[in-house]
């Protein structure tokens, strides 16, 4: 840490350090978060878009899974807006409105279910690199090594396309491909951040004391190592969550999510195969865009808060 | 810079090399079937079988396997399914086409995005550093593809100025009216690769140089007594560089999935559209043979980031 | 020597602004400095000693401002108020009329650039025309770094090389101060020793002023004439070094002191005093050092205790000062 920011660093640790427990600390760190601009703004567009993903169905004016969406005649497909579609309707005849209500649910669950797995996947691999060391620590970062040169969307689509088919029957039907994909691929950069942390936990004090009062291993990163990466990996899972969210968008969009259900990317999919952008057709694959933008934006937005707020040296005073 | 340092980064790019061809074949072996799943179609079923014996499928893995580094070994990818000409053939074609997508769009990125990134971290705090942050979040929070499908509404749909898709007007003239025509169809694609990919640079570099910033060295040079600008140039600048480099690099993977997803919107006939087409096709050879392609500029990327980190910081050259 | 002295620091006022609120950081430090003398800084860290130093030369952190205060420094070049000062005149200050010794030399020196450059750009900086090399080859050999070491980077020097060649280069430009911000803390207790005979020396033999701050009171000891204590940003005693380590006159001196004699060697401060400083913005109602004092009694909480000067010009911010 430089010299010029020492004194007002200590003095935020030391606040930091003030509130005790890990209640204390989650309610120190919101308190944090929704005083800084961009953590309000990032609150909420998360609230909106849980808001939506709850109620969704609710608000929409009619159920896209429903037959009598469909248009038989032909005569109501790709409809422009209009007072009863206020967005249009798709090749198929269904309200445009509604499927973006209804893909609300999809996005952000695929999306948050991606980052839980490759968090949890990386805090795993992080703690134990970490504290075992030695052979364990080698091999582990020899794959995560590996695991970050390995071209993420290309083997995305290769493992999507090829698990596809037996996924029919899986909780979230083919959108759980794209959760095992993006959430096995995404661990490399968490167990990075995990793993340093972890270097440097290992030291304290109150770790080597039970380590001396001959804690075991699995209790030490448990009882005293976990606590300590939580905040960091906290952050990080959340900004992890736009970026799921994003791999997800990408790969509907290239025809890998289920064709059966509803997700903005699966929307921008149909909208490209019906030539929406050069018939003008803004209405139909505008919003699906905007909304997985807003949304990854929001996450991104709570995880760079978060970020700052978990980590004093990176906080800049205003 | 010392021999040891780059015979060391190239050894582990082999390795990695090494380990990325071992993978790409268990890979389609572990998910799937490739004798089932990846030959298209209702061929008779003597064709199939044919083509099942033909390429060994229908023989153990280990044998498979060695028959798969063999044929490796003398740069022979098989032959595609679909055109039924040699896989290399196909990524001789394939493999130019996206680097000039990708190397156009990542230099103009990297250019503008680094320099915005430097202006951001040096107004830290100011109108113009939110307004810079704020504009590279939002392009970063926007999928490729869909900014590229407002651009094609803009400009190939509403004003119809430019082409929205391929690389050039089918049946169109030769000579230099032909490489007019490539570059009027290169405009949207590398407009698109190129915003999208802004963000991620401005964003590295915001924080690796005030990072740098923060440093007491720099703050020696303050108190030197240098300029304003001569700190920067000759102390934050140098120093910011090494986490540049090696951000720059881990993002490369990420860089390459953009460009397929532009080159599947764009239908430019790269190695992205090359994937999605094999994979509509269930073009076997042809998957694989893309995929080693990609790995292997991923991995090609990041040794010559390596190298340059290792030419750019004392540390690693005089070790 | 010259009756004035080279440096007068007034009622210094450091702040910054937290949302409506000014929290000071330094609130009315006043001391002076005497060509060839050598002041230490003392306290515990988060007192402002550092950002004392730095509003001397301009660089306060980003948010902080000096917001009162008188500085004037009499340079052979001529009087220059450092309140007054545009961002010009302080890069004309800096390094020529007063330079800089940081604390661990490995983050001071820029770790991408050589030793010989770093010193030999201050020099081209403010006197374009010198011979660079030779004056580089001077200062190096005067801090006992070898010719052979000079096209180095900092990575492959010791810590106490590291420091050294820090030493140098706050040389390099003939400045008339020095500051040192914990010049010793980072290094072995025998390295250490050599820093601080290389420090003595300088200011024997070129006649330089050294203003030494440092949480670790034997380094004062050994190389200072006076030395001033701060706490939450006031200066609470100051005095010749050897009359305030024999008989402290502030309760926090003595409780400095207690932990320093103690042992009979250097020892980190803090551990002797139970408690922590006060964090900036805290608002006293009498004496900011009442929560922790052992001496304690109830008018300290009634009001801010006066500066009590005595005969031999001795301060203490004390109300048991008073009697003695």
């Amino acid at each position: 840490m430089s010299v010029a920011a020492n004194e007002a660093a200590e003095a935020a640790e030391r606040i930091l350090a003030s509130h005790t427990g890990a209640w204390g600390g989650a309610r120190s760190a919101l308190a944090a978060l929704l005083r800084t601009r961009r953590g309000q703004v990032g609150m909420v567009l998360l609230a909106v878009f849980v808001a939506l993903a709850l109620f969704g169905p609710l608000l929409a004016p009619q159920d896209p899974n429903a037959a009598s969406s469909f248009s038989t005649s032909g005569a109501q497909n790709l409809e422009a807006p209009s007072s009863v579609h206020w967005l249009g309707t798709d090749e198929s005849g269904r309200d445009v409105l509604s499927e973006l209500l209804y893909a609300a649910r999809i996005s952000l669950a695929v999306g948050l279910a991606a980052a839980i797995i490759s968090t949890l996947l990386g805090t795993l691999i992080g703690i134990v690199s970490g504290y075992r060391g030695g052979w364990t620590d080698r091999l582990l970062m020899a794959l995560d090594d590996w695991v970050l040169v390995i071209p993420f969307i290309p083997t995305a689509i290769i493992m999507a396309s090829l698990l596809g088919r037996r996924a029919q029957d899986w909780p979230l039907g083919r959108e759980s491909v794209l959760v095992l994909v993006i959430g096995a691929l995404g661990w490399a950069g968490t167990s990075r951040i995990v793993r340093s942390q972890v270097l440097t936990l290992k030291e304290r004090d109150y770790v080597r004391r039970a380590r001396v009062l001959g804690c075991s291993d699995r209790t030490i990163m448990a009882r005293h190592i976990l606590p300590g990466v939580l905040p960091l990996v906290l952050a990080n899972g959340v900004l992890y969550v736009s970026l799921s969210v994003l791999a997800e968008t990408t790969l509907s969009f290239l025809g890998l999510g289920d064709p059966q259900s509803f997700s903005w990317g699966q929307m921008l999919n149909d909208a490209y195969a019906a030539g929406a952008m050069t018939d003008g057709r803004w209405a139909y694959f505008v919003p699906p865009g905007l909304c997985v933008t807003l949304l990854a934006m929001g996450f991104s937005l709570i995880g760079y808060s978060l970020e700052e707020i978990v980590n004093p040296t990176r906080r800049e005073r205003a | 810079m010392t021999w040891r340092v780059v015979a060391r980064r190239i050894a582990v790019a082999l390795a990695t090399l090494v380990a990325i061809v071992v993978f790409n074949f268990f890979l389609f072996r572990a998910l799937g079937d490739p004798a089932k799943d990846l030959i298209r179609g209702r061929l008779p079923p003597e064709v199939r079988q044919a083509i099942i014996h033909d390429r060994g499928y229908d023989q153990s893995t280990f044998t498979q396997f060695t028959r798969y580094i063999g044929d490796l070994a003398h740069g022979d990818l098989g032959t595609s399914n679909i055109s039924e000409r040699p896989v290399t053939d196909e990524l001789g074609d394939a493999i130019p086409n996206t680097l000039l997508l990708l190397s156009l769009s990542t230099v103009l990125s990297m250019v503008i995005g680094t320099r915005l990134g430097i202006i951001a971290a040096w107004r830290r705090g100011r109108a113009r550093d939110t307004w810079i942050g704020q504009s590279s979040l939002a392009l970063y929070s926007m999928p490729d593809f869909w900014l590229g499908m407002l651009f094609v509404g803009v400009f190939a749909g509403g004003l119809a100025w430019l082409p929205g898709g391929l690389k050039a007007t089918p049946g169109g003239a030769g000579g230099f009216a032909h490489w007019e025509d490539v570059g009027k169809h290169l405009i949207l694609p590398t407009l698109t690769l190129t915003l999208g990919e802004i963000g991620q640079y401005v964003f590295i570099t915001r924080a690796a140089v005030a990072e740098v910033m923060d440093s007491d060295h720099v703050l020696t040079a303050r108190a030197v007594g240098l300029r304003p600008l001569a700190v920067r140039r000759r102390h934050i600048v140098p120093s910011a560089r090494l986490p540049i480099v090696t951000q720059i690099a881990l993002n490369l993977g990420f860089v390459i999935g953009g460009a397929i997803t532009v080159e599947a919107l764009f239908s430019w006939p790269g190695v992205g559209f090359a994937t999605l087409n094999a994979i509509a096709d269930k073009d076997f050879p042809m998957l694989q043979g893309l995929y080693l392609t990609t790995s292997v500029l991923v991995i090609v990327a990041n040794l010559v980031a390596d190298l340059l980190y290792a030419r750019l910081d004392p540390r690693v050259r005089t070790q | 020597m010259n009756a004035d002295p080279l440096l007068e620091v007034r009622d210094l006022r450091v702040a910054y602004r937290d949302g409506g609120r000014i929290v000071p950081i330094v609130d009315g430090a006043s001391f002076e400095l005497r060509r060839g003398e050598a002041l230490g800084l003392a306290g515990e860290s988060g007192c402002g000693k550092t950002t004392t130093a730095l509003s001397l030369l301009g660089l306060l952190p980003s948010g902080l401002r000096r917001v009162g205060g008188e500085l004037t420094l009499r340079s052979e070049r001529g009087v220059m108020l450092l309140h007054r000062r545009t961002p010009t005149g302080w890069r004309d200050l800096r390094w020529r009329t007063v330079s800089v010794v940081f604390q661990g030399a490995m983050n001071a020196l820029d770790p991408v650039m050589r030793i010989d450059r770093q010193i030999g750009e201050a020099i081209r900086l403010h006197e374009p025309g010198a011979d660079v090399d030779a004056r580089v080859a001077e200062v190096l050999e005067r801090v006992g770094i070898p010719r052979s070491r000079r096209d180095q980077y900092p990575h492959e020097f010791s810590g106490g090389m590291r420091q050294r060649a820090m030493i140098a280069l706050a040389l390099a430009c003939g400045p008339e101060l020095i500051i040192g911000d914990e010049p010793t803390t980072a290094l072995d207790v025998m390295t250490q020793g050599q820093i601080l005979q290389l420090l003595e020396e300088l200011r024997r033999d070129l006649g330089l002023a050294l203003l030494l701050i440092t949480h670790d009171l034997s380094v004062i000891a050994e190389t200072c004439d006076r030395v001033a204590v701060m706490y939450a940003g006031q200066i609470v005693e100051q005095g010749p070094v050897k009359d305030v380590f024999a008989a402290p006159k502030h309760p926090y001196s003595e409780r400095l002191l207690a932990g320093f004699t103690h042992v009979g060697g250097p020892r980190a401060l803090g551990e002797a005093i139970p408690g922590t400083p006060p964090l900036p913005g805290h608002v006293f109602e009498g004496c900011r050092f009442a929560d922790r004092c052992h001496r304690v009694f109830d008018e300290c909480r009634a009001g801010p205790p006066p500066l009590v000067v005595d005969a031999s010009g001795r301060e203490s911010r004390c109300l048991l000062a008073r009697g003695s």
